[in-house]
């Protein structure tokens, strides 16, 4: 295995409020190869977003601690200057946020939003920055691309804002697109086409993606990895097939128990995760996923509450729990 | 657009005969009688009878509104006085002087009033507004938002007496204020106009800064700044670009009440530096019980508020593409 593209370690994220201290990411690894598509998954509130805030440095230094590491392509991107976040964001790294009506601007046309990004980090002038956003808008699939240039946001409907907003990722070909619950705002079947189209820009440009998403039927259908997180921690990381084909984790079972399936009745309930997720303020000890757990009297209890179960094995497969793997498997048949 | 701004400008025009009529028929709800003013101290039955005459006043209530209405677009002829030409608003009771005249005469004043302050309470209280948003909790933005408490809470008499026995009387370092037109010297008008400038921004400017730092705050919050930020455009860019124009639509709506208000006449500032505008104007007009230049004033004030709400409107259109002018 090569150095991979980014590769995060220890990652912790504090926010400072009036209430105390948020432990908004709680020692997160994980890793992204070049081409390849990492899904996060979580409920609201697990960490997912702020995780990936945090790779592109946006986050208000005066009230966020951070430490760790972050690498991109080899350079550390934690208490990296100013002028080098800029210079890479947008560029090298670029984001898609989840509600495309509020992301984009009221105020500029779709052209002039994505221009700007590509004169910013090329030099181009205004005439080629705008040929380029015709271009990006021709390849994301939006008609009449010359003409909707010059539209507004409003104007757009809202799969066709998220195209914009993923032309405006993409149009300085950047080689880790982070995509930050890309569908959640948009109906069932323009999901499928924004999801295809993101699978296809991939093929072409070999670009990386980390999907952040709670759906799992989306990440069954587009991710190669999966790092499901909980209350600010990874829970359990591997490959798509492994995490949803054989899930170690009770969190990610409850996960999977709680999704409707095209086969089972329509008379059976849905399981949801008993209980609510934790405070982030006061992460319960020891695994955070212990008061909802049902399975803590399979390893007598106590060690859950005690210490904080690490992700194992270290590589491939892993999962943050301390039922035995047989015990894993004999639940999960 | 050309077509909402016709609607509203007719609807203007209503709210403007709406509010002359009011004034019209307030005026004489008060117990003062002009004829008597204008007849002097020692004044017999049948002296009186002919003041009231020559003031018009002698007619029905409704036939002089009419008149006085009819003379703005058709101009009037006035009995020992002449003709009136359109827009005529009459002639003062007191001194017989063309009141449209005497109008445009003040008018050069107050408007150079209201632009010179203006200019400063917008830009002064919007950039103290933005420097505190983005320096949010932090020494200067405390700094700015107590000293702009104080600003708001000065009274102009006061500074303004104040800055006038200081900087003017006892030391010598502005003269006293004086309005040449500005195309006659521009550096008299400006020097001239400096100080009731600043004072009268001082009070306008707390509004301006509390306003666009609170927006400012809620923008710089608002997920397209993020956005912004994450495509990489410069700290800078994403303030004055992204932020900024979102603040401006609250800053517009009260920067077009307060020109408005301007227009009408700063009285107090007039009356603190002894400027001669609309705002002496309308208080002489208004202890004179002197109906034509009274009727002027309000009108003027009352437009001057009608047309920068229009403006206002067209303004929203202009800064944020989703409003349409309908």
């Amino acid at each position: 295995m090569s150095n991979p593209f980014l590769s995060v370690r220890d990652l912790t994220v504090d926010f400072h409020t009036e209430d105390g201290v948020v432990h908004a990411v709680d020692g997160l690894s994980f890793d992204v190869e070049k081409g390849t598509t990492l899904g996060i998954v979580g409920e609201s509130g697990s960490g997912k977003s702020v995780t990936n805030l945090t790779v592109l440095g946006l986050h208000n230094p005066e009230t966020t601690k951070i430490s760790g590491e972050i690498r991109l392509d080899g350079e550390e991107l934690i208490g990296a200057p100013r002028s080098t976040m800029e210079r890479l964001r947008g560029n090298k790294v670029a984001m898609i946020f989840q509600d495309p009506l509020t992301a984009l601007s009221p105020y500029h046309t779709i052209g002039r939003q994505i221009g700007e990004v590509y004169r910013k980090h090329t030099g181009a002038s205004r005439g080629e920055s705008r040929k380029r956003a015709i271009e990006m808008l021709t390849r994301v699939g939006i008609p009449q691309p010359k003409t909707r240039v010059d539209d507004y946001p409003h104007q757009f409907s809202g799969g066709m804002r998220q195209r914009a907003m993923i032309a405006m990722a993409l149009v300085c070909d950047p080689d880790l697109l982070i995509a930050d619950e890309p569908t959640t705002a948009l109906d069932v079947t323009v999901q499928a086409q924004i999801l295809d189209l993101l699978k296809d820009l991939q093929e072409q440009m070999g670009t990386s993606i980390i999907l952040i998403t709670h759906d799992l039927g989306v990440v069954a259908s587009t991710v190669h990895n999966v790092l499901v997180m909980y209350a600010g921690r990874a829970v359990e990381r591997g490959t798509v097939t492994e995490v949803l084909g054989e899930p170690r984790h009770p969190y990610t079972w409850g996960l999977l128990a709680s999704m409707p399936h095209l086969t089972s009745s329509v008379d059976m309930p849905l399981k949801p995760v008993r209980g609510t997720p934790p405070s982030l303020i006061n992460v319960p000890p020891g695994c955070p996923f212990h008061p909802r757990c049902d399975y803590m009297d399979l390893v007598g209890g106590e060690v859950c509450k005690g210490e904080r179960p690490e992700l194992s094995p270290h590589r491939g497969h892993g999962d943050a729990c301390y039922l035995t793997l047989a015990q894993k498997r004999e639940i999960h048949k | 657009m050309i077509r909402f701004i016709t609607r509203r400008t007719l609807g203007a025009a209503v709210t403007l005969v709406i509010i002359a009529a009011v004034t019209f028929f307030l005026f004489f709800a008060v117990p003062a009688d002009p004829a008597r003013l204008a007849c002097g101290k020692v004044c017999p039955p049948e002296l009186l009878e002919q003041a009231r005459h020559n003031l018009g006043l002698d007619q029905p209530l409704f036939a002089q509104f009419l008149a006085w209405l009819t003379g703005i677009f058709t101009g009037r002829d006035y009995e020992g006085l002449g003709r009136c030409p359109a827009p005529c608003l009459g002639f003062s009771f007191v001194n017989r002087a063309p009141v449209w005249e005497t109008i445009l005469d003040r008018l050069p004043l107050t408007v150079s009033l209201t632009i010179g302050a203006a200019t400063v309470f917008f830009t002064f209280g919007v950039a103290t507004g933005v420097v505190a948003a983005l320096r949010q909790g932090r020494p200067l933005d405390k700094i700015a938002s107590v000293s702009s408490l104080i600003g708001a809470s000065v009274q102009i008499y006061f500074a303004g007496t104040l800055a006038l026995y200081y900087l003017v009387y006892k030391n010598h370092i502005l003269r006293q204020p004086k309005y040449v037109p500005f195309t006659e010297d521009p550096v008299g008008w400006l020097s001239g106009l400096a100080l009731p400038w600043v004072v009268l921004a001082i009070i306008f400017t707390a509004n301006y800064t509390r306003m666009t730092r609170s927006t400012m705050v809620e923008q710089l919050g608002e997920d397209y700044v993020r956005t912004a930020r994450a495509k990489g455009m410069p700290g800078r860019s994403v303030v004055m670009r992204f932020a900024l124009r979102g603040t401006m639509i609250p800053i517009v709506t009260i920067f077009g009440v307060d020109l408005g208000t301007l227009i009408g006449g700063a009285i107090i500032t007039e009356q603190t530096f002894g400027l001669q505008g609309l705002g002496q104007l309308s208080i002489r007009a208004v202890t004179n019980s002197d109906l034509p230049m009274l009727m002027a004033t309000v009108l003027v004030a009352a437009g001057a508020i009608v047309v920068f709400n229009i403006i206002v409107d067209v303004m929203y259109a202009v800064i944020d593409p989703r409003v349409r002018l309908s």
